[in-house]
């Protein structure tokens, strides 16, 4: 019986074996399918999958590459884009990433992805190999990576896990993308208990092609050549994207390490030039990226999205490991290996550019018109299965969900209601201990690792409110992209959190003087299994559709990152939105800091007494509980206007939104930021307090040259939005003042003090 | 004037030099790693990035490719040839230059915008600087500590072969608060430091680096 057993495990399963003994067990619980999954997979295959097959089905029907918990709720983000909006939409939702036109025959794609549980596990590794995946997915979009941003999430900054888990993952953001030679150009830090054993890392990337360059993922035309080239095939990562992506962590278990990926940045930098230089001789008919689920992914859905039938021969994929078997090969993740589909004419000249620059490339398949995806291991067939119900039409759930118990209480338990600082001296403490404050202190701890200069092309990057660089140097047009979101608005409301995370990201892009033309997001929740979850995540996902088409932005690709829990602890709702703006002339952008003394400071957006999830409750009273600042999506444009056009025609000299924090959060930052002073005025109909501190949304300040102030407030009175003179900047260096007239003075030597020592204090 | 800029697998600040020399009125030249030919430039950059990704020792084998027999040859005869970080410690793998970069003392990446004192305005590559000139170029390494033995570093102050001083802080330990030195010379310089990351003030943080650019053109011309 255990000789049987043995013999077994060692003999091939080919697709005759399959037919032949159809009630052999097999693991499919094990790699994380469903009883129905499984029988689903022997109904459409007609008898059971091969163990290459089950590998297949196994890995590409995970949450993580089939969307199958959130694919019912994404389909508002199509559904909601208007012909408006399709305008400057070259490519949307379903490729690699979405391609938006900025004019002058030039086009930008861009996507925000998660690699979060993977960074949990080997902090560096997880955030190096985040970085290398996102870039290869705008590679194979046709497009020459330009910068990349990453939004990150952790737990308490004095919580020693994330002594551990901080430093590997910006040390891996850092390792993967100064190696790469692409700026890192902003994104976010940000702290809270629930991010503790499972911290977000979302990785950004922007990419610049010419219109008649972009590629898309589909092998057609029969007798085609399929390429795999780039690094060889090992054991890394076996596995990683159904076992990681789709279990939560327990304290016990085995160890995950051997499912995480290790990343070769060099080798994907000589994949960058090599693509490209394949790309401008114009080489390829179809490319895809490998990333998650490998070779499993990459085969069916590039025959899947083309004339629908492949050959590959398994046994010519280069290996790092000659031990693995094929179905380790079909999973393996291992990294910087993209793929290829060539006319027969043009492989030689495609494998001469990969030896110029020692990629390795192998012809590995060949398109057909079977219908069918084949694959051979040598000479025996492993794998013969329609490729779309392998990638395309998977599993579909509508997971139950329903509005929390719990939520009701959690909105009447408002911040508004706490005891709140009431004199000068007070106010001035509080704004000391903000600053300082892990959220809203100096991050250049972390962005300082970071190369934001490369390519020489980078106008704006952190602590600016957007990213921007040039796309050309002759006309200056360029492109700016923000991340943002704040998880405990989500939290208390996350139709109307995810609205002010697209709200906040769409304002940075504007404030800087940058038209918003596109988003892309990235949504990290807990288990889609918990109805409270997935009612977090309805009320997001419809949020953010509804918005993004009252803004005008359609929604142009992103990713779903669920599970994101310890036990039964769910992390904030967080649904990161990223948008992207064109500038037509850079040199025009408009930056945060005050650049001169006396300016005219201005006020632009109402302030409401609105200090429920906001940082003072968080940082005070580590309370959260309330309503979120009401979202005004039709006021959150008139500012965008306004701001665009004060840029244009350089009506202003600095801008910066209004966010965590509030006023007073951005007062600091525009003063620090080079050094010069300013004294406020507080309007009168408002209480010194909520004027500082509140987080209402839609809300900016500009510095306005004298030159300028009447035209500046005509456009601002002829549109009829809230503007008010709060203040002049005033004196310069490290003993000018912060003063808040009647109030309190700070000088800019003690707020810088405060707002740079909290990262090197805690980490060194 | 035609400034030979040298692409090696992974060189990531190729482009930027070019854009640097096309800036101070030169003529960029790329040069590849693998051909034994200098294009009959007048000069060589050695760009920044991570050659080879730097997993060796930075700079290790990138010192044995083709292009490089031909640097090391034309730089004993007087070539001008300029490393920029990578290219620094390929040039102290090459022997040419003295001394080793090393970690930075703080174990991390830094990037920043870095106060220099130009000490010797006396090469191809400085002299458009003022003597002891203090500029603000970007700063961009993760192994850019400067180390010799005492001896050697004595010869360097003795000799006035450092080029270049960091100010107001060392960010990476490099002894002496060297940020570049050059060969005895002075046509062969290394400097840890980008100067083709400040040639505008748009994309950078000022245009102090462009005299980098701008001296090896003049010095060319006078020549």
């Amino acid at each position: 019986m255990t000789e049987q057993r043995s013999e077994a495990k060692t003999r091939l399963d080919t697709v005759g074996v399959a037919a032949t003994d159809p009630d052999h067990q097999q693991p499919w619980a094990d790699l994380g399918l469903k009883p129905d999954e499984y029988a689903n997979i022997r109904e459409i295959l007609g008898r059971r999958p091969t163990s290459s097959e089950l590998a297949m089905y196994s890995v590409m029907w995970s949450e993580h590459c089939s969307y199958k918990s959130s694919k019912v709720h994404l389909r508002q983000f199509g559904d909601n884009v208007t012909d408006e909006m399709r305008a400057s939409l070259m490519v949307g939702i379903g490729e690699n990433a979405g391609v938006v036109d900025i004019g002058d025959g030039y086009a930008v794609t861009f996507k925000v992805e998660s690699h979060n549980h993977p960074s949990y596990v080997e902090p560096y590794q997880g955030a190096a190999t985040g970085v290398g995946g996102i870039v290869r997915d705008i590679l194979a979009m046709g497009a020459r990576p330009v910068a990349v941003m990453d939004p990150l999430r952790f737990g308490p900054l004095d919580a020693p896990d994330t002594h551990r888990v901080l430093p590997g993952i910006v040390a891996g953001v850092g390792g993967y993308g100064n190696c790469l030679g692409l700026p890192n150009i902003g994104g976010e830090a940000v702290f809270d208990e629930t991010y503790a054993g499972n911290p977000l890392v979302n990785a950004l990337c922007v990419g610049v092609m010419r219109h008649e360059e972009i590629h898309l993922a589909k092998a057609s035309g029969a007798g085609n050549q399929v390429i795999l080239y780039g690094a060889k095939t090992g054991g890394d990562g076996i596995g990683g994207v159904s076992v990681l992506a789709s279990e939560t962590f327990e304290s016990t278990g085995p160890a995950k390490r051997p499912s995480v990926q290790v990343g070769d940045p060099f080798q994907e930098k000589l994949l960058i030039e090599c693509t490209l230089e394949i790309f401008a001789e114009d080489l390829v008919v179809g490319i895809q990226d490998l990333g998650g689920a490998g070779l499993s992914c990459a085969t069916s859905e590039l025959a899947s999205a083309g004339d629908g039938g492949m050959h590959v021969w398994l046994d010519r994929v280069p290996l790092r490991d000659s031990t693995l078997a094929p179905e380790e090969i079909l999973m393996s993740e291992s990294q910087e290996r993209m793929m290829a589909v060539v006319t027969p004419e043009n492989v030689d000249r495609f494998l001469e550019i990969c030896a110029k620059w020692d990629v390795d490339a192998t012809v590995v398949g060949e398109v057909n018109d079977s219908g069918r995806l084949t694959i051979e291991w040598h000479g025996e067939s492993v794998v013969d299965v329609p490729p779309r119900t392998v990638a395309h039409e998977g599993p579909v759930y509508h997971r139950p969900f329903a509005r929390p118990s719990w939520q009701d209480a959690l909105q009447a338990d408002r911040a508004e209601d706490l005891p709140r600082p009431a004199t000068g001296e007070e106010l001035k403490q509080t704004l000391l201990r903000l600053v300082a404050s892990p959220n809203l202190c100096d991050k250049s701890w972390i962005t300082d690792q970071y190369d934001r200069y490369v390519q020489g092309n980078t106008v704006l990057a952190q602590p600016e409110d957007s990213g921007m660089v040039r796309v050309d140097e002759e006309t200056n047009l360029g492109v700016a992209v923000s991340t943002d979101c704040n998880g405990r608005f989500a939290k208390l409301d996350p139709y109307a959190g995810a609205q002010l995370a697209l709200a906040e990201s769409f304002r940075n892009v504007s404030t800087t003087g940058a038209r918003p033309l596109a988003v892309s997001d990235c949504l990290n929740f807990g288990s889609p299994e918990d109805p409270d979850v997935m009612w977090q995540f309805a009320e997001a996902t419809r949020g953010l559709a509804e918005g993004c088409r009252a803004l005008g932005v359609p929604v142009t690709g992103g990713n779903v990152s669920l599970y994101n829990q310890t036990g039964q602890t769910a992390i904030l709702p967080t649904p990161v939105v990223a948008v992207l703006g064109v500038i037509d002339d850079v040199t025009r952008r408009t930056p945060s800091g005050f650049v001169a003394e006396g300016q005219q400071v201005y006020l632009l957006g109402a302030t409401r007494e609105e200090l429920s999830g906001s940082e003072w409750a968080h940082v005070v009273h580590g309370h959260l509980g309330g309503t979120p600042p009401r979202v005004d999506l039709a006021a959150e444009k008139e500012l965008g206007d306004i701001l665009v056009n004060a840029s244009r025609d350089g009506l202003v000299d600095a801008a910066h939104d209004l966010s965590d924090g509030g006023l007073a959060q951005a007062l600091v930052e525009s003063c620090l930021r080079h050094g010069i002073g300013a004294r406020v005025w507080l309007p009168d109909d408002l209480d010194a307090f909520v004027a500082l501190f509140s987080e209402s949304a839609g809300r900016a300040i500009v510095a306005v040259p004298r030159s300028e102030e009447v035209r500046f407030t005509d456009m601002c009175a002829a549109r009829g939005f809230p503007h008010a003179r709060i203040g002049v900047t005033d004196g310069r260096g490290e003993d000018a003042l912060l003063d808040v007239q009647d109030q309190f003075s700070v000088s800019l030597g003690e707020l810088r003090a405060a707002w740079s020592a909290t990262l090197p204090a805690a980490l060194g | 004037m035609r400034i030979g800029v040298v692409t090696f697998p992974g060189s990531l600040d190729d482009v930027d030099a070019r854009r640097a020399v096309t800036f101070a009125g030169g003529e960029p030249v790329a040069l590849w790693h693998a051909d034994h030919d200098l294009r009959e430039v007048d000069a060589v950059v050695l760009p920044g990035g991570f050659s080879y990704g730097d997993y060796l020792r930075c700079g290790a084998i990138s010192r044995f490719s083709p292009v490089m027999t031909e640097v090391v040859a034309a730089a004993r005869q007087g070539l001008p040839v300029l490393g920029i970080c990578n290219g620094f410690q390929i040039l102290c793998e090459s022997h040419l230059l003295p001394g080793a970069l090393i970690r930075n003392d703080h174990r991390r990446f830094v990037c920043r915008d870095q106060r220099l004192r130009i000490e010797n305005n006396r090469t191809p590559w400085t002299s458009d600087y003022a003597e002891n000139a203090e500029v603000s170029i970007v700063l961009k390494n993760g192994e850019g500590g400067y180390v010799a033995d005492e001896r050697t570093l004595d010869a360097l102050e003795g000799e006035g072969r450092v080029v270049a001083r960091y100010l107001d802080g060392n960010p990476n330990g490099s002894l002496r608060d060297i940020a570049g030195i050059s060969n005895e010379r002075g046509n062969v310089v290394g400097l840890m430091p980008h100067p083709e990351h400040a040639i505008e003030d748009l994309c950078g943080p000022g245009t102090d680096g462009l005299g980098f650019f701008t001296s090896v053109l003049r010095s060319l011309v006078d020549a």
